[in-house]
């Protein structure tokens, strides 16, 4: 997703004149086109969150249009306050580009992962929070955050992540996209777990169990009316992050559920409330998680009451 | 019209009693900060900034963020002062439903060109705002007011190692200098203050935070060297103009009482 992000926003900057990229000291050699193409736009502030954010919102008051990257929990929690009084309070064209979301950087330990990040953007008032599920669409998010005009969170994986959509689909913030249609029940997926939720929805289907794929790319706003449909249509609700369960889109949905009166998920896929005690890649540690087709499919049948079935 | 010296301070009389009938109408703190940066202040909208309170937004116009935002007092009177909004709507500090919070509200009156409250921010945002005008080739300048106590802040120098690599001889940064953070003495603790930005390829003036002369003279000067920044560490006292509160930091809490605000405003002379 990291290349499709910057191949994404070296075509935004070249259609506004406004798009200037900020990073805290990371992207080795990924920004060299973009900073040769726009001299000047690129601005390598160092190592330090709290400056790249409170520069970025005053470059947005300045009239620019800023996208500040880090890693996530770097990009999200060093400088939490910047992101709440700096951007969101005044309400600000400030995009932060969160790399490595969930344990996209495995190895690197607890202090890389990114479980918390969601929930943390999410309660801040005005913050838009977006984790494109594939590197097609984080181009389609980038593009759309860059002439959204209000602080966003875009929560991106990092390499290697796997392509679901063969062709560009229709993105707009706020939208989601129904990737695989179903009756039985609906997989609410956010983020790069998408591939393995839609993995598991074919598990499923070998069963005879038909699981729709939502891919709720933003999870704040939420979409109210796929919900409402994936509800009416199929029931039991679902949902899969790489993401603490504590805040994230399963805690999103809930709420959600409360305020219009409806029953909250059947069971939410995420992160158990503690740090990796191991080390781990990226896939060990989504199987730790249960961030698996194998463990989603056989959850979700046994959820539906056709435990043998799967 | 050039403000003389004897305009501003003037000037700077009426805004000390705004401060402080508002502060005692509010029942709020914060009087002694508000009342040492106001000849700061006063420099700065009557003399120093190319503002036009008919006009505050025209994008050409200087910038000012207050980043010790707990001294609005000052800055919301300066502001009506000067013509940006009417007098009255001074009486709507800190009261239930009022525009004026005791610590300003993005663009919640026009003047205000960012919310600051808690300590560390305005300067990053200032650089921002510096690289923006850099970015557009746009000539304004960007003047961000802390307090000395908020240079205990790591955001501060994050802000202040940034801005001299980015070249912002457009932004100009001003200490206030009051020797008093909200529960201890700084001169010891941040000393030597101006040797620590110069460090950091700021190029810094030491003056009298209260001698329009010099405040005037080190405002109107920058930028000090081609290319960096420019800090003032301006020496004030805290409470300035009010004899009883100057240097006590009872008044970094205490609200005026109705006595307070007679006594405090005959020794003003307002």
């Amino acid at each position: 997703m990291r290349n499709a992000f910057i191949r994404a926003l070296e075509a935004a900057a070249r259609s506004d004149p406004r798009v200037v990229l900020l990073t805290g000291d990371l992207g080795f050699k990924i920004f060299d086109p973009f900073a040769a193409e726009f001299p000047g736009r690129f601005i390598n502030v160092g190592v330090a969150e709290a400056n790249l954010i409170g520069v970025a919102a005053g470059l947005a008051l300045g009239g620019m249009r800023p996208f500040a990257y880090s890693i996530a929990p770097f990009a999200t929690l060093r400088c939490l306050e910047q992101i709440r009084n700096d951007v969101c309070y005044h309400n600000l064209p400030v995009t932060i580009i969160g790399v490595g979301g969930g344990y996209s950087y495995g190895h690197n330990g607890p202090t890389h992962h990114a479980l918390e990040d969601i929930a943390v953007m999410r309660v801040l008032p005005n913050m838009i929070v977006v984790c494109p599920g594939d590197p097609v669409e984080t181009e389609l998010a980038v593009a759309a955050a860059a002439i959204h005009g209000k602080p966003l969170y875009l929560r991106i994986g990092r390499a290697g992540d796997a392509r679901v959509h063969e062709s560009a689909p229709e993105f707009r913030i706020g939208e989601a996209i129904t990737v695989r249609e179903g009756r039985d029940c609906t997989l609410v997926s956010t983020g790069g777990i998408l591939p393995v939720a839609v993995a598991a929805a074919a598990r499923l289907s070998e069963a005879r169990i038909s699981c729709r794929v939502v891919n709720m790319h933003t999870v704040k706003p939420l979409d109210d009316g796929a919900l409402r449909r994936s509800f009416e249509e199929t029931g039991a609700l679902f949902t899969a992050e790489e993401h603490s369960r504590i805040g994230g889109l399963g805690s999103a949905i809930a709420e959600w559920a409360v305020a219009n009166d409806r029953p909250g998920p059947r069971h939410s896929f995420g992160a158990d409330d503690c740090f990796a005690s191991l080390s781990g890649s990226q896939a060990y540690l989504r199987e730790r998680a249960g961030l698996t087709a194998e463990h989603m499919a056989a959850t979700i049948a046994a959820k539906l009451g056709r435990r043998a079935a799967c | 019209m050039i403000a003389d010296v004897s305009t501003l301070e003037g000037c700077a009389r009426k805004v000390r009693a705004d401060v402080l009938r508002m502060a005692h109408a509010g029942k709020a703190p914060h009087v002694g900060s508000a009342l040492s940066c106001t000849d700061l202040l006063v420099a700065l909208y009557w003399r120093v900034l190319r503002i036009d309170p008919v006009h505050p937004e025209n994008p050409q116009r200087d910038r000012l963020i207050l980043s010790k935002g707990h001294a609005s007092t000052a800055q919301y009177a300066a502001l009506a002062e000067r013509g940006f909004f009417a007098k009255s709507v001074l009486e709507e500090y800190a009261r239930d439903g009022g525009r004026l919070g005791e610590h300003a509200g993005p663009h919640c009156v026009p003047g205000i060109e960012a919310a600051t409250g808690s300590l560390g921010h305005g300067l990053a945002i200032g650089a921002g705002l510096a690289l923006a005008a850099k970015l557009q080739s746009a000539p304004y300048r960007t003047f961000v007011i802390l307090s000395d106590g908020e240079c205990y802040e790591g955001s501060v120098w994050e802000a202040a190692l940034f801005a001299r690599p980015a070249l912002l001889d457009n932004l100009v940064a001003v200490v206030d200098f009051n020797g008093w953070s909200a529960m201890a003495c700084t001169f010891e603790t941040l000393h030597p203050l101006a040797d620590k930005w110069r460090s950091f390829g700021w190029a810094v003036q030491e003056i009298d935070g209260h001698n329009f002369d010099q405040i005037v003279a080190a405002l109107e000067s920058t930028p000090y060297e081609e290319y960096c920044p420019s800090l003032i560490v301006a020496h004030t006292v805290k409470g300035k103009g009010v004899s009883f509160m100057e240097r006590d930091l009872e008044w970094h809490y205490r609200p005026p009482s109705d006595d307070d605000l007679v006594r405090a405003l005959r020794e003003i002379g307002a």
